[in-house]
């Protein structure tokens, strides 16, 4: 087959296949995307609206930045304030709520903090200020967490002693297990993170198989991959399949991205971490390693901040995993709106909460 | 999360790349991806290469496609050396 | 002339004569504006728009403009899409201490540039000091008046379901250019700021078609701002097509590396029009004639349903809203 594939036509023919794989089903399935970046593609193509009714899109805990909890901006917003440091840090970052405040709301107070498009670009920032620390906000999933290790081990190469991380970074499979240990987790799949497989391979993701009887498709982010993806798993779900399959395979390989692997478990290990709305959950964040500790700014100048303890009514935690709606929350609407945050769904534009308080029921219909 | 797009390699100093999208251009670091070369297509994220970007996804589209209009089941079966990276070539 | 601004070039005294006589009236000199009085003399009639703006921006020169064409495009723009023709504007500078003469010039070489290409005069102005660390090297305020076109009202409540939404032109070379020099992105010479002065296009955009329901130039916010402006204020829907709406290749990119929506880029040269469906072909003609319209298209339409909102079609036939911005612009990497 040579000719050019009607993009378009492709798209309606996999809607289509969707709808049949469905009618046959006579259920409704539900499908957790865990990658931010794939609920903002859905989000902005529409894909909610055209796909079957029947097709629950769920967004699981994807977005690094959202799920950063309190503690962690408390830490960096005290850091911020003082005199001798400048902060560097992805923009995400900026309106993620702290206990009291934001990172937006320090530099408006004067903290200095510099939005940055590439980690590596605080190295240059530190050698313009060595009288500073400049404090990488290293947030992320496995993609992010390697560029974070590269710049630590570019900085000690570079003989740049006034660079530090201060690290929340985070683990996608661990997470995922901890959803699934809950017996009341109603999830028919996965739609697996594209760019999470590129750093890790598939291979990470098989326990979703042969652990949990579960389907998993590795997608892509355009419009058309994701509904190849969704087509894939109810192909499964018809026929009872349980794989975890590569469907981004442009950039996606078996055993990942082994040199930024590597550069990754140079500099960190696992270890437990916090999630907003989550919890504790084992073996889930990265810390930096023994050897590279004068690169991490909270064992050079660790601080003790506060846990505050706010609000525990939110129920992000069981709107992930499914189990209730925004509207069953008793925050949804009142104390956490988009502008003011609680919980991790309403953090994001893109998040289950956010998206049902601006476009009622997640399934907006224009003028309706 | 993760942004990431795919980029041409244009020029490569030391361990650092520039590469362009869209007809742009920006610096990005090559430490993750220590074997890619001038004319190579990589995904970018965070200023750092992280992956060739194959031709595979031709392949897939048109087994797709096939599979659409009634063809058996191809995508998933491709054979391995298709589904193998043959770098893109500019 | 020092090769610095100092304070006393702000106190009023000698040296600020001396900036005036030497750096500020050379580049910016005129009947009026010479005549140095507390104010400026002028005489006009009829209905006329008054509006005002101030001006930051880092860098403050970029590719395709400088902090000095922003002030005076920004201000003609405003009245323009009030339906009035700019005349005069004046021209507030706070300059920060140790701010470079050459630098200076530069910026007030631009502002005459853009004036004159505008066809206004800088006819009164002021200029303070503040210290170093205070400021960031130079800050702008101007202010314009100018007459209301005859026979035209341009005014959101004109707005009824069923007319088209023109834009003039690609959207988001502004911000990308910005944006791309922030973020260590070089873009090739054919994308720079789109910053120029609307008022002659819109001229003859109402001379054509005087029911023009309303016009407004998509700056901060970018068009997802005003095109939300507009549902709220019209109380209609507005509904366009992802397909329609123009970005460069280029501009494309920088959003695909940044993670931004070029709904969402400012632009400083572009207007977005609602005009009636029946008036459409006529105005695209005219707009298409002049150099900073001839991209000008149809983004979309006005809507009985969605009041208020703003809905984009998207490729695959699905309707997604574009929201109303919340914030600045910032790189992201989710």
């Amino acid at each position: 087959m040579t000719e050019k594939v009607d993009l378009h036509v492709l798209g309606r023919e996999l809607l289509a296949g969707i709808k049949k794989n469905i009618e046959s089903l006579g259920r409704t399935v539900r499908y957790m995307e865990v990658c931010g970046t794939h609920t903002v593609s859905i989000f902005r193509a529409g894909l909610r609206q055209i796909l079957p009714e029947s097709v629950e899109l769920v967004s699981g805990p994807g977005c690094p930045v959202c799920v950063t909890p309190d503690i962690y901006m408390d830490t960096a917003i005290a850091y911020a304030k003082q005199e001798d440091v400048i902060i560097t840090t992805f923009g995400d970052m900026l309106k993620v709520p702290g206990s009291k405040s934001s990172l937006s709301e320090a530099m408006a107070e004067g903290a200095d903090i510099r939005v940055v498009y590439s980690p590596l670009d605080s190295l240059p920032i530190a050698k313009e200020n060595p009288n500073k620390k400049v404090i990488f906000l290293a947030v992320g999933f496995e993609t992010t967490a390697p560029t974070a290790a590269a710049v630590v081990i570019a900085a000690k190469e570079q003989g740049i002693e006034n660079f530090y991380v201060l690290s929340a970074q985070k683990l996608v499979p661990p997470a995922m297990k901890s959803l699934l240990a809950d017996p009341e987790m109603r999830i028919d799949g996965f739609l697996l993170p594209g760019h999470v497989a590129v750093v890790t391979g598939t291979d990470d993701f098989a326990f979703l198989a042969d652990e949990y009887k579960l389907p998993g498709v590795v997608a892509g982010f355009e419009p058309l991959e994701i509904l190849r993806a969704v087509y894939r798993l109810t192909q499964m779900t018809v026929s009872g399949e349980a794989k975890v399959l590569n469907e981004y395979g442009k950039v996606v390989r078996a055993e990942g991205n082994p040199a930024a692997r590597k550069i990754l478990d140079m500099v960190y290990e696992p270890a437990d971490s916090e999630w907003r709305g989550l919890g504790m959950i084992p073996a889930s964040g990265l810390q930096v390693k023994k050897e590279w500790r004068e690169y991490d700014i909270s064992f050079v100048r660790p601080l003790d901040i506060p846990r505050v303890e706010k609000n525990t009514a939110c129920r992000c935690g069981e709107v992930l995993s499914g189990k209730v709606t925004p509207h069953d929350c008793p925050l949804f609407g009142k104390a956490c709106v988009p502008e003011h945050s609680i919980g991790p769904c309403m953090v994001s534009v893109e998040g289950v909460c956010a998206a049902w308080y601006k476009y009622g029921g997640g399934k907006f219909q224009y003028g309706k | 999360m993760c942004l990431a797009v795919p980029a041409k390699v244009i020029e490569i100093k030391d361990r650092m790349a520039t590469v362009e999208v869209r007809g742009v251009q920006r610096p990005a670091s090559i430490m993750l991806l220590p074997e890619a070369k001038v004319g190579d297509y990589v995904l970018v994220h965070a200023g750092f290469a992280m992956q060739f970007v194959t031709e595979q996804d031709v392949a897939e589209t048109n087994a797709l496609w096939a599979e659409m209009n009634g063809a058996e089941r191809t995508m998933t079966e491709l054979p391995e050396n298709e589904r193998a990276s043959s770098r893109i070539v500019p | 002339m020092e090769n610095e601004i100092q304070l006393s070039h702000g106190a009023g005294g000698s040296m600020s004569a001396k900036l005036m006589e030497e750096i500020v009236l050379p580049a910016l000199g005129n009947p009026i504006l010479n005549g140095l009085h507390d104010g400026a003399q002028l005489s006009m009639s009829g209905r006329i728009a008054f509006t005002t703006d101030s001006y930051v921006v880092q860098p403050m020169f970029f590719p395709g403009g400088s902090i000095g064409r922003l002030a005076v495009c920004g201000t003609v723009n405003d009245l323009a899409m009030t339906g009035a023709e700019a005349k005069y504007l004046s021209l507030g500078m706070i300059l920060e201490e140790g701010f470079s003469v050459e630098s200076l010039k530069r910026v007030l070489a631009d502002v005459r540039k853009a004036a004159d290409e505008a066809g206004i005069s800088i006819v009164t102005g002021d200029t303070k000091v503040v210290g170093r660390g205070a400021g960031d090297g130079v800050y702008l305020n101007t202010a314009g008046v100018g007459n209301i076109i005859e026979g035209t009202d341009i005014s959101p409540l004109n707005v009824k379901p069923g007319m088209d939404v023109i834009v003039s032109g690609y959207l988001g070379d502004h911000a990308a250019t910005i944006m791309g020099q922030r973020h260590g992105i070089s873009l090739p010479e054919t994308v720079q700021s789109d910053a120029a002065p609307l008022n002659h296009l819109v001229k003859a955009m109402l001379e054509a078609v005087p029911n023009i329901a309303v016009l407004r130039d998509p700056t901060r916010g970018g068009a997802a701002a005003v095109l939300n402006e507009l549902a709220n204020q019209a109380k209609v829907g507005i509904l366009i097509d992802e397909d329609a709406v123009p970005v460069r290749e280029e501009v494309r990119g920088v959003c695909e590396l940044l993670g931004f929506d070029p709904l969402y880029l400012a632009n400083e040269g572009k207007l977005i029009a609602i005009v009636p469906h029946e008036d459409t072909e006529k105005l695209l003609d005219v707009m298409r004639k002049d150099k900073y319209g001839k991209n000008a298209c149809v983004l979309g339409h006005t809507t009985e349903e969605a009041r208020g909102q703003v809905g984009l079609r998207t490729e695959f036939g699905g309707i997604r809203i574009v929201e109303m911005p919340m914030g600045g612009l910032v790189p992201r990497i989710c």
